[in-house]
């Protein structure tokens, strides 16, 4: 085992998620601790325009594999490249992003490597006994649990989007490429078509700032409203589950227990009174702004500024306030 | 074909966690437990999958959990899975993710099972490890996060919808396969009363560390994390109260995320 970090930079179509740019943040923050290099790891088809943008974070080495049958995701396939990565960079600690993807890739890799492996934490560092410890919330963001990770062996984390602010470097990395050799049985999975469903707005959990909606809104076409104040903000849209079960919005955009876990750095609730299950998918925002009548709502309680109106009146008038400052 | 379901028994959602004071753990006493909702999913996926096909031989559904734990089985069991097998020990406990999917996977490798479902990730502890972990082990393909699911007609593969960020990936797997199930696959089924009690027939084989082969080495293999402490949320500041008309209201609130929490 070496004293490396070795960070997972998962790209799709050759575009570095935002959330893997973050991770490099505490990953040079661990290799100040071990006295060892952050080394990033790109695995795809074409990556040229991804290596320059993981470059530019400040990483000392990248490591690329690439390969036509690499160009999509494959559990199978993505486990065997970054296993091999593992076991090639020897490193102590490794991080992915806590995507779709990197949750689903992790516990493949940590069983595969004989990792240890802790999943969506927000807070990481080298204990004084030398082996990793993070922090994590658990039970829907009610609790905050340290995990302590053995030092014998290498240690595996997803770092939570949004918990790590996405730092510059100077660039030149060393860059050193790997073939990819596929294991037996690898062909069993393939994903054979990406269906786009959230149209032109941006998906609820790439959005640094998220605009939602709930109940109050009472139909589909007031929802306008929002989805302006999203454009005016280059917001992605959000919805409580209330607003989804009566069809003002589709699931994908449902924040919640059981639709989606979002940190952006500011959330604006709009007639929303926060319901447990809603407050479980995005206490983890930075600043919450909720716009509601009912000044004792549980969400109001929870965020930073409440505006007591009328939501149909106010965000209008936010819109305009937002697109007369951006010109 | 043979298909096995993964339960969780968890806190439901709408308890008030309180820490220990030791922060060793949260209070475990008057916590109402409930199925994983993401479970929940898993077992009316198998059970429709067995009205719509005639090849359909059983529907086992496996716990992990002390004696209360039984309550979370009957439920999977009044929903429809044939039997039951409950890994229930105190050495289990002990066990992090990684080595509980090393423990279920040695328990059902030779079970002959052609779809294993479960929950996207489990509500307490929110780690989603299990699912491809214990894939990874059986190595077999697994698809997560799924919302739509078909099998072939013979059988002998699915194709899939897994969410991500702002698209769905259409999967194409061979079984045997493990799918971990999200929101929007199905919703699960009210267990009638009869059923309920049918279940509590149904039977269940009880699993202990030494009816596992190899139990004693799983540790030292892979995984090893240790829930050190828990402690509550820090605690978020009081907020503002902004009013005095919309238009007011409205100016002021952009100014603030502007100047003070340097936002936008």
């Amino acid at each position: 085992m070496t004293s490396d970090i070795l960070i997972f930079a998962e790209q799709r179509s050759d575009r570095v998620h935002p959330a893997a740019l973050q991770v490099v943040t505490p990953a040079r923050a661990l290799a100040a601790q071990t006295n060892g290099r952050v080394v990033a790891c790109l695995i795809g088809d074409k990556l040229d325009a991804a290596a320059d943008a993981i470059d530019k974070t400040g990483v000392q080495a990248l490591v690329t594999v690439s390969d036509p049958v690499l160009a999509r995701y494959s559990a199978l396939r993505y486990r065997t490249a970054l296993s091999a990565v593992v076991q090639s960079v020897q490193p102590r600690v490794v991080l992915l992003p806590a995507t779709f993807m990197g949750r689903d890739l992790a516990p493949r890799v940590a069983m595969r490597t004989g990792a240890a492996l802790a999943t969506d934490v927000t807070g990481l560092r080298i204990g004084d006994d030398g082996g990793l410890d993070v922090t994590r919330p658990v039970y829907n963001g009610k609790a905050l649990c340290h995990v302590c990770f053995p030092q014998d062996r290498c240690a595996m984390a997803t770092v939570r989007p949004n918990a790590f602010v996405a730092p510059s470097g100077a660039g030149g990395a060393a860059r050193e490429s790997l073939p990819f050799v596929l294991a037996p049985g690898d062909e069993r999975l393939d994903t054979v078509e990406v269906a786009t469903t959230s149209g032109e707005i941006k998906d609820v959990t790439e959005g640094d700032i998220i605009v939602a909606g709930g109940r109050a809104l009472k139909s589909a076409d007031n929802f306008k409203i929002i989805c302006e104040l999203a454009k005016a903000l280059d917001a992605a849209v959000g919805a409580s589950r209330a607003a989804c079960d009566a069809g003002y919005q589709p699931h994908s955009r449902q924040v919640g227990l059981t639709g989606k876990t979002v940190t952006p750095r500011l959330y604006i609730a709009c007639g929303i009174s926060g319901a447990i299950q809603h407050l479980a998918g995005m206490r983890g925002s930075k600043v919450i702004v909720a716009v509601n009548t009912d000044k004792e709502a549980p969400l109001c309680k929870l965020a930073d500024y409440c505006v007591v109106e009328d939501l149909f009146k106010v965000v209008p008038l936010l819109t305009a306030e937002v697109k007369r400052l951006r010109g | 074909m043979k298909i096995l379901v993964v339960v969780r028994q968890v806190p439901d959602s709408t308890t008030v966690i309180k820490i220990r004071p030791d922060g060793g753990d949260i209070e475990r006493a008057g916590v109402k437990l409930v199925v994983n909702p993401f479970d929940e999913f898993a077992i009316e996926q198998a059970v429709r999958l067995r009205e719509q096909r005639g090849d359909v031989q059983s529907i086992t559904a496996l716990i992990l959990g002390p004696a209360a734990a039984a309550e979370a089985l009957r439920i999977a069991l009044a929903v429809g899975a044939d039997d039951g097998i409950h890994l229930q020990d105190e050495a289990f406990d002990r066990l992090d993710e990684l080595q509980t999917a090393a423990l279920v996977a040695a328990v059902i490798k030779d079970g002959g099972y052609y779809l294993i479902l479960l929950g996207k990730q489990e509500i307490d502890l929110d780690s989603g490890q299990l699912g491809p972990a214990l894939a990874e082990q059986l190595d077999i393909p697994h698809v997560g996060a799924t919302v739509k699911l078909e099998v072939a007609a013979d059988g002998k593969s699915l194709a899939a919808r897994r969410r991500i960020e702002g698209a769905e990936e259409v999967v194409r797997a061979s079984l045997p396969a493990l799918l971990t199930c999200d929101k929007g696959l199905c919703e699960m089924r009210y267990p009638s009363l009869p059923n309920l009690m049918k279940a509590k027939k149904k039977p269940v084989r009880v699993v202990k560390a030494a009816d596992v082969p190899g139990f004693a080495e799983l540790a030292g293999v892979v995984g090893g994390t240790v829930l050190h402490t828990f402690q509550p949320p820090p605690e978020r500041p009081p907020g503002k109260l902004i009013g005095g008309g919309p238009e007011q209201a409205a100016r002021e609130l952009v100014r603030l995320l502007r100047e003070e929490a340097k936002v936008i």
